[in-house]
């Protein structure tokens, strides 16, 4: 049986990989994606110990946070949607009206 | 199996106020389409009867005391002041959306429904004693928020106010979720009693403790994760802006003071001063940056970032007379910033496509004009900035007694520094509404809506009356 901190380790590249995309791209598409990453990043780590604890709650946790990452999605492209309408773009450094 | 029995007796006013959102919701497709002036008026009635009935439950509901639902949320002291300073914030919030939103939206059940279902998640953050819940609560009042941060959508600004506030409290919600799913790492509870419990040391739990931080760092717009909250502060539909400011921050720093109790563990001076720190970076950040602001809101956005680093003075006390001063705080702010907001919202200059912002100079000449309104803004100035006898003297003379009281004399010293800074920027403000003569982008929203001077008026009467009557109010919170 695979060891559970090797899919620690493997959810923990993941976490960064996708912190590091929301930094330095500039799609807001592909900065939504990598948060998405980052959110199953966790739900891989919560599945791992929840195995490894032998508890449920874990499990639960995972099918809560997929859910609110569904809710997220909805609204994240109604957002778009409504940028892309006055502005024909969605790179957030072009979407820059609000600053000192 | 047995079921087990649930008691929603000590969640009644969350209920009160989810069942007043579908409520709203439902009123609006039912209500007859020939009555337009009814229904135009009825949402907000409808959520204003609501939040007051949610209140009185709240006051009425005697001694709070245990958790309920399995172990999920609790109903105690801390939570029934939360729920008090919550549903004050929006019921003052949604006196002012009253008159405001006729100027930029026709779809006022949804924006009455999508307020309500912020201020639950608001209310649910407060109980939330389970990391599980507390994540649901958070996203709840976080999504309902980008929404309303958007609504204005005739308008490219809110868009963008919309879209940063969005992408950052996701990726903030990512890091909340990893320091919650560490602590389950640590401990293999998701309870925070089970958590405090174990007592368990080590890397997962200080690693867990760190990025919950960061997570509700962002939502306190706490520096350097506040880069959000000046853009989606100025591009929100003003109302929408004064009563995020003050819910948003009151519900997280309750949860964040429920976290670092559970993280017992984690030896205090290491939590405390990383605290100490991000406080510190705060207030000076925010004032300094409010400094140089041509907008008035935007101005108040830094003012309120710099308040988030006086409220966490009181969590990095750490003792229950620095989190009663965080709580007696949160109520004078309540009162201060919403006045604020309400009179830089009568202030702007309503267009067909756009709410133009009010400038710095807006209120220029304010008292030749409207005296009263003249009155009440120096009132919110002088009390944001700390000068007796107004709520917010008393409410950082208590955050920074409490500091001293345990050893954080020099964070306290940093904290009347700043707000010796702070003083600037808002006597600039007064001393144009006294002094000078109304500038060309000087405007008055005219005749004033009565449910704004109301929202006005009893800001004000809270202003002062927290302040002459401190002592017995934060007698009254302590006990």
């Amino acid at each position: 049986m695979v060891p559970t901190h090797y899919y620690l380790i493997l959810a923990a590249i993941i976490f960064s990989m996708g912190a590091l995309g929301v930094l330095v791209r500039r799609n807001a598409l592909i900065i939504f994606m990598c948060v998405e990453m980052m959110l199953n990043a966790v739900n891989l780590t919560l599945v791992a110990l929840a195995n490894q604890w032998g508890n449920l709650s874990g499990q639960v946790f995972v099918f809560i946070v997929m859910a609110v990452a569904a809710a997220e999605v909805a609204i994240g492209l109604a957002i778009v949607m409504a940028i892309v309408r006055h502005k024909d773009t969605i790179n957030v450094e072009e979407i820059n009206l609000l600053k000192w | 199996m047995s079921l087990p029995t649930l008691d929603f007796s000590l969640i009644l006013p969350e209920l009160v106020v989810l069942i007043t959102a579908l409520l709203v919701l439902i009123a609006d497709l039912l209500w007859p389409r020939a009555a337009s002036r009814g229904r135009e008026q009825a949402p907000a009635v409808l959520a204003l009867a609501g939040l007051i009935l949610a209140g009185l439950l709240t006051l009425l509901a005697g001694e709070w005391s245990g958790a309920t639902l399995q172990g999920m949320l609790v109903a105690d002291a801390l939570a029934r002041y939360l729920n008090l300073v919550v549903l004050l914030a929006a019921a003052l919030g949604l006196l002012l959306s009253w008159s405001y939103l006729p100027h930029f939206s026709t779809q006022r059940s949804e924006y009455y429904a999508l307020y309500l279902l912020a201020v639950a998640g608001m209310l649910f953050l407060g109980k939330s004693i389970e990391l599980i819940t507390l994540f649901v609560s958070l996203e709840i009042l976080s999504i309902a928020l980008y929404v309303l941060t958007g609504f204005h959508r005739g308008q490219l600004a809110g868009g963008e106010a919309a879209l940063k506030y969005f992408l950052l409290g996701a990726f903030s919600s990512g890091f909340l979720l990893y320091g919650a799913a560490l602590f389950y790492a640590a401990t293999g509870a998701t309870r925070l009693a089970d958590i405090a419990a174990q007592n368990a040391g080590g890397f997962y739990m200080l690693a867990g403790l760190a990025l919950f931080l960061v997570g509700l760092g962002f939502k306190l717009a706490v520096a350097p994760f506040h880069m959000w909250a000046p853009d989606a502060y100025q591009g929100a539909p003003t109302p929408v802006t004064a009563f995020m400011s003050v819910g948003t921050k009151a519900a997280a720093l309750v949860a964040l003071f429920r976290v670092v109790q559970a993280a017992g563990s984690v030896p205090v001076g290491v939590w405390a001063t990383a605290l100490a720190f991000l406080s510190l970076l705060t207030m000076t950040l925010g004032n300094l940056a409010a400094l140089r602001q041509s907008s008035l809101k935007r101005m108040l956005a830094y003012s309120s970032i710099a308040h988030a680093g006086y409220l966490l003075v009181g969590v990095v006390a750490g003792t229950a007379a620095g989190f009663d001063a965080v709580l007696f705080y949160l109520f004078a702010y309540a009162f201060m910033n919403i006045g604020a907001f309400a009179i830089a919202s009568l202030l702007e200059r309503p267009g067909f496509y756009a709410v133009q912002d009010a400038g710095i100079h807006a209120a220029d000449g304010l008292f030749g004009r409207r005296p009263w309104l003249a009155v009440a803004m120096a009132m919110f100035m002088l009390s944001l900035a700390g000068i007796p006898p107004l709520a917010g003297f008393f409410g950082k003379l208590y955050l920074f007694a409490a500091a001293v009281e345990s050893g954080w004399a020099w964070l306290a010293v940093a904290g009347v520094l700043n707000s010796v800074i702070s003083a600037y920027y808002y006597l600039r403000v007064v001393v144009g509404m006294f002094m000078a003569e109304p500038s060309a982008s000087a405007h008055l929203r005219l005749p004033l809506p009565a449910s704004a001077t109301l929202a006005v008026a009893l800001t004000a009467l809270g202003t002062l009356l927290f302040g002459l009557l401190a002592t017995p109010w934060f007698q009254g919170i302590s006990r």
